[in-house]
């Protein structure tokens, strides 16, 4: 297949802030542009610190937000264009997101296996049980567990990393040609980090998922992802192939970014240094 | 420039280890939640057997991942124990106080907390009331530790807030006006306005985002550095311990298996579960495959045999499924509890010790 599996032109999107009076607007997401090819499955990491925008362009391209200007295509179809019940949920089933936090993800009260059933039958189309149960076990068995572990429990009986992957195995159910994690490691323990982004990794090269991976987290950003993209203030600042970008940044805020990773090799008491000047003026704004 | 950096010269280098008692002296603590519902009787060793010290002036780093215990055990140092949560055994001992933390009145107890003894915590809307400014947080705090009259109390509050460089108009605004990352720091200053000797911090900058981390946590080590205090810093974070830990202790599933300076954890590690979580770090420029742990956390209330590491351990050996390894001084400052770092470590008596009927502290009425 060839042309573009996701193509954002020139997307922004305002929201109102104040009251009657004084009424102003914000621009969260401003001017951003990109494109994800289809047939060339590939992780594309949107970088930048909380505030950045980054949440409410996965919002729109989850197609549950609407952009003020500028429009989303998903193989080649406007998303404001995807209304109806058929044609969303055909839509839902190539485009499934994964949420930061699993533990707010799934209801405390509902058995997990419920929600994956949930999506067997709206979005793959089960019919049967014996269906149903074939289609989450195949979905389960790709993120390294089985139906067997994983039904009749509760969210709280699951540990952070199986809740993470089941909630990874949920989005799978429906073979999507396209996923968006939310800052999907962040909540997660660091020893089980690296078995959710190993596991992003294998579904890009054996299931050929696009992932646009959202992360604040640069060290991993620069282990899974093929290109990435650093916003600032809704604006993309710098994009590119993610080894020369991490390596070489260009842009000041880029540099900054990857000059606040913390680093192992500083070990001892490393290179900490406050920044006063900076943090004053940002202080001036904020309080009234 | 700031004049407040220089009278506190040696910031920055690691300083010697100074004499006279430890801050803190955790003796084989065991704290278990004790259940009974039914007549079923169900426990959970959440902290077991630990035993560190954490000395003067001193940022010890306490790593390990959820559910391993590391709050509990916090809970346990600061005396903030509810049932089901019973201390079993073990002291814990500040070097401000000439006797155990858990012979203390409430009273007594309640005029030392702050004072002598505070807590970051991760949420910083814990901390703040979310419909008060943030001035009436510090009078809630810190205003009968004091003991000034209010004039002179947010004089001091003002002045403590110039010296880690925060506004003094962060006391006029509500906590919904300030971002994560300044939140967090009107609780570093709460915390540390008293000056108190001892910092309890529980993953301070787990939910800000990396610009914001490091300049909170180069904020939390001038504090600490200017007014002196001890500290003991929570987080499952490696990268974070790497850059503020002066010596770090790994915990996993209630019990500390290594304890080592930190450069030394991170060059040397000996333990296989500290070795898994050094080399799993993502560094940038660095590409190789990382692996991951196989296997998920033990439960804690059936762990499993001897080394509690072993069903996911690569040197699993037979003696470790029989009897867990004590945590044995393998070079200067360097304990560890694993058979398989040197022949020198031995069985602990915790295997004898769980025949016997494990002693109640008393039995507080749990259900009721």
């Amino acid at each position: 297949m060839s042309g573009d599996l996701l193509e954002a032109g020139h997307v922004t999107k305002s929201f109102a802030i104040g009251g009657l009076f004084g009424r102003g607007h914000f621009n969260a997401v401003d001017d951003v542009s990109f494109t994800v090819q289809a047939g060339r499955p590939e992780i594309l990491a949107i970088i930048g610190e909380s505030g950045s925008g980054k949440t409410t362009l996965a919002r729109m391209i989850l197609n549950t937000l609407a952009p003020t200007s500028g429009a989303i295509r998903f193989r080649g179809e406007e998303l404001l264009e995807v209304r109806g019940r058929k044609r969303r949920l055909d839509f839902m089933r190539q485009v499934q997101p994964i949420l930061q936090n699993p533990y707010e993800a799934f209801n405390p009260l509902r058995r997990v296996d419920r929600y994956l059933y949930a999506s067997a039958v709206r979005l793959a189309g089960a019919q049967s049980q014996k269906a149903r149960d074939e289609a989450v076990d195949a979905a389960l068995q790709k993120v390294g567990l089985s139906l067997a572990e994983v039904k009749g429990r509760f969210p709280h009986e699951l540990s952070g990393g199986q809740l993470q992957r089941t909630a990874i195995a949920r989005a799978l159910i429906s073979s999507p040609a396209l996923i968006v994690a939310d800052e999907p490691v962040s909540m997660v323990d660091a020893s089980l980090r690296m078995s959710i982004v190993n596991l992003f990794q294998r579904l890009r090269d054996e299931l050929q998922v696009s992932i646009l991976y959202i992360t604040h987290d640069l060290a991993t950003a620069y282990y899974i992802s093929d290109r990435v993209i650093i916003m600032q203030k809704g604006k993309v600042v710098e994009t590119g192939p993610a080894r020369e970008v991490l390596i070489h940044p260009q842009h000041p805020y880029s540099i900054l970014l990857k000059e606040s990773v913390l680093s192992p090799d500083d070990v001892g008491r490393g290179r900490l240094t406050l920044e006063h000047d900076g943090e004053a003026m940002r202080l001036e704004r904020i309080v009234r | 420039m700031h004049p407040s950096r220089r009278d506190n010269g040696s910031a920055g280098e690691p300083r010697p280890a100074p004499e006279g008692p430890p801050a803190l002296s955790v003796d084989n603590l065991r704290a278990y939640y004790l259940m009974h519902y039914f007549g079923v009787e169900r426990e959970v060793r959440a902290v077991d057997d630990i035993s560190l010290v954490v000395r003067r002036n001193e940022i010890y780093g306490l790593a390990g991942e959820s559910s391993c215990g590391k709050t509990t055990f916090l809970k346990t140092i600061a005396a903030a124990v509810r049932p089901p949560l019973t201390v079993v055994a073990g002291s814990v001992r500040y070097g401000f106080l000439d006797r155990d933390i858990y012979a203390l009145s409430p009273a007594e107890l309640s005029a030392i907390r702050w004072k002598h003894l505070s807590y970051i915590t991760q949420g910083s809307m814990n901390v703040l009331n979310p419909v008060r400014r943030v001035r009436q947080s510090f009078i809630d705090f810190a205003y009968r530790h004091m003991r000034l009259h209010r004039r002179a109390f947010f004089a001091a509050v003002e002045q403590h807030l110039r010296r880690l460089h925060l506004a003094a108009n962060v006391l006029d605004a509500y906590p919904h006006e300030l971002s994560g990352g300044m939140k967090q720091r009107v609780t570093i200053a709460l915390a540390t306005i008293c000056r108190p000797e001892f910092i309890i911090a529980d993953e301070p900058t787990t939910a800000l985002d990396v610009v914001v981390q490091k300049d909170v946590l180069a904020m939390i080590r001038e504090a600490q550095q200017q007014i002196g205090s001890s500290m003991l810093f929570v987080t499952h974070d490696m990268t974070v311990h790497a850059n503020i830990a002066d010596r770090l202790g790994i915990m996993y599933a209630g019990r500390l298996v290594e304890e080592a300076p930190t450069a030394e954890i991170f060059t040397k590690p000996m333990h296989p579960y500290t070795a898994h979580l050094v080399a799993s770090l993502p560094r940038i420029g660095e590409q190789s495959r990382k692996k991951s742990l196989s296997g998920a956390p033990p439960n804690l209330a059936a762990p499993p045999s001897g080394c509690r590491f072993h069903p996911r351990c690569p040197l699993t050996m037979d003696v470790c499924r029989e009897a867990s390894p004590a945590l044995t001084t393998l070079a200067p400052g360097h304990r560890v509890a694993c058979y398989a770092a040197s022949p020198l470590v031995k069985p602990s008596a915790t295997a004898e010790r769980a025949a016997v009927p494990t002693p109640r502290a008393e039995p507080v009425g749990l259900v009721q």
